[in-house]
């Protein structure tokens, strides 16, 4: 046998790799840090990219962004396990601040859901101006449609349209794909089939897939977005102060301004319009 | 097609402009994946040794738990780690969750049964005879196990590769019990994920290159060493 046999070396290397990093022990105190729960279109449209080392520098807290569906986002929220909310599913939001859970509801911004099809449009959905009519014809006419299936914001908006055209969704042209708005959109292109997207989210694959715009403007269609704090009895440790500051810096002036400006670069159009301060009902006129 | 060579040639950017973005995670990805790995040599060498070396009762049950435990969905080990470090969890107070550490924790679940269960069978596949053999000619316990290590050495550095090559490539604990927090948690398989869900096709692709030249640079080095050392068996005169 050799004598350079290097397996002690290896394993010194190793345990240097354990040992060096700095990070190892979780560091900051408990208060410095805020849990943000959020959805996937804030953080996959940049905005938080941009927003949260804003208020990191600002206010000294560090952010721990967890971007998932609205639905999982509240219910973290509503556990405990996030300090504030930042989603877009109003109905669903009033559900959990009527229940206590979440407090101090404040509208952030707002864009708009567009209906997305083939540019042929078989369920001749472009001619109505009525979501609610639009999903009829869909319907009627067994057009394939993805759905996101998952709970998120997008989601509830989609059954909410079913709800008010009177449909339960079903049968082999109803697609779910469990997943988020860009892999949807994909299956969506894939199959020549209708669905609903954010604009942020579809302005951002526009380029990927050929699916037209067939119908938008529609009141039902608006994507309003509000932060909440969490109640600190709902659970342990929830950092209360820290989940307010961020909840303050969203609606504060400086911060709508950053979202109006937000994208235009880009895209050419801002993704999001800010309407703190605004009452729901004058949000888009 | 024409995708796929968008990525490369941003991938090739993205290496030789030395984005600072890309290689802090890089690193980080293979300081989370290389602490997790040497943790779970600490656990998984000593365990794979007991299980093949000793008889006691329970053994067979517990080479099946390591068996099973081989083959862990990532994201089933994920979710049972955030369960645990939630706030209202049972390590709740140590406020782990979304940090390095929470992704190290996972990592170690999924490849200590790994590097166990590999080393497990390079032992009983040792010649009996060699372990009384050094038992005969006096070798103390510690001598014996370190003697036998040596003997067993190729399939051990495969089980380091096997364990190192499960969780520098999964994706569903790290997302979940990391968040993907931006400069805090993010590694390459999670970047990739969320390059994908951005639309940002080439980046993700570049991302998913990296990654790959990554573990390959680490499979070379530690091929180098397993193979620079083949026993050399004595010609017969």
């Amino acid at each position: 046998m050799q004598k350079k046999f290097s397996f002690p070396t290896l394993l010194a290397a190793l345990a240097l790799v354990v040992t060096v990093p700095s990070y190892l022990p979780a560091g900051q105190a408990a208060s410095k840090n805020v849990i943000l729960s959020t959805t996937t279109s804030t953080q996959d449209s940049g905005l938080l990219d941009v927003l949260v080392p804003l208020f990191e520098k600002k206010s000294g807290y560090s952010v721990k962004t967890v971007s998932v569906g609205t639905g999982q986002a509240l219910e973290l929220a509503a556990k405990g396990e996030a300090d504030v909310a930042l989603v877009h599913a109003p109905s669903l939001e009033k559900k959990y601040v009527a229940d206590g859970k979440l407090l101090n509801r404040r509208l952030v911004m707002y864009n708009d859901f567009i209906i997305l099809g083939p540019a042929n449009d078989p369920a001749q959905i472009k001619s109505t101006k009525s979501s609610a009519a639009a999903m009829k014809r869909i319907a009627a006419s067994a057009s394939r449609f993805v759905s996101r299936g998952d709970n998120s914001g997008t989601h509830n908006l989609e059954k909410s349209l079913w709800k008010s055209a009177a449909i339960q969704p079903k049968g082999e042209w109803y697609i779910e794909s469990g997943q988020g708005m860009g892999a949807t959109l994909g299956i969506a292109n894939d199959r020549g089939a209708y669905t609903i997207s954010d604009r942020a989210t579809f302005l951002a694959f526009r380029k990927r897939v050929t699916l037209a715009i067939l119908l938008e403007g529609d009141r039902p269609l608006l994507n309003i977005y509000s932060v909440m704090e969490v109640n600190p009895a709902n659970g342990p440790r929830v950092n209360t102060a820290g989940g307010k500051a961020f909840a303050d810096f969203m609606v504060a002036s400086e911060t709508q301004a950053v979202i109006k400006s937000f994208g235009v670069e880009k895209f050419g159009q801002p993704l999001f319009i800010p309407v703190a301060g605004i009452r729901e009902e004058q949000v888009g006129e | 097609m024409e995708l796929v060579w968008e990525g490369i040639k941003h991938a090739c950017w993205l290496l030789l402009s030395g984005d600072a973005e890309v290689l802090g995670i890089t690193l980080f990805s293979l300081q989370v994946s290389g602490a997790a790995t040497g943790l779970s040599l600490v656990v998984g060498i000593p365990l794979g040794i007991l299980l093949a070396m000793k008889r006691f009762p329970g053994r067979s049950l517990a080479v099946s738990l390591i068996n099973t435990g081989m083959g862990l969905p990532p994201v089933v080990v994920g979710l049972f780690v955030t369960i645990f470090l939630w706030r209202s969890g049972p390590l709740g107070f140590m406020e782990l969750l979304y940090t390095p550490t929470a992704m190290i924790i996972a990592q170690v679940v999924i490849a200590f049964p790994i590097v166990a269960g590999l080393t497990m069978a390079a032992f009983q596949s040792l010649n009996p005879n060699l372990r009384l053999q050094l038992l005969g000619i006096g070798a103390s316990t510690p001598q014996l196990l370190w003697l036998l290590c040596k003997e067993a050495r190729l399939p051990l550095l495969a089980a380091i590769m096997a364990g190192f090559g499960g969780v520098i490539s999964e994706v569903g604990a790290s997302m979940m019990v990391g968040g993907n927090i931006r400069g805090q948690t993010r590694v390459l398989t999670t970047a990739t994920v969320l390059e994908t869900g951005k639309g940002n096709f080439e980046i993700a692709i570049a991302l998913g290159l990296i990654l790959l030249l990554l573990t390959f640079a680490v499979n070379l080095l530690l091929t180098h060493i397993q193979q620079r050392e083949q026993i050399r068996w004595p010609k017969p005169s």
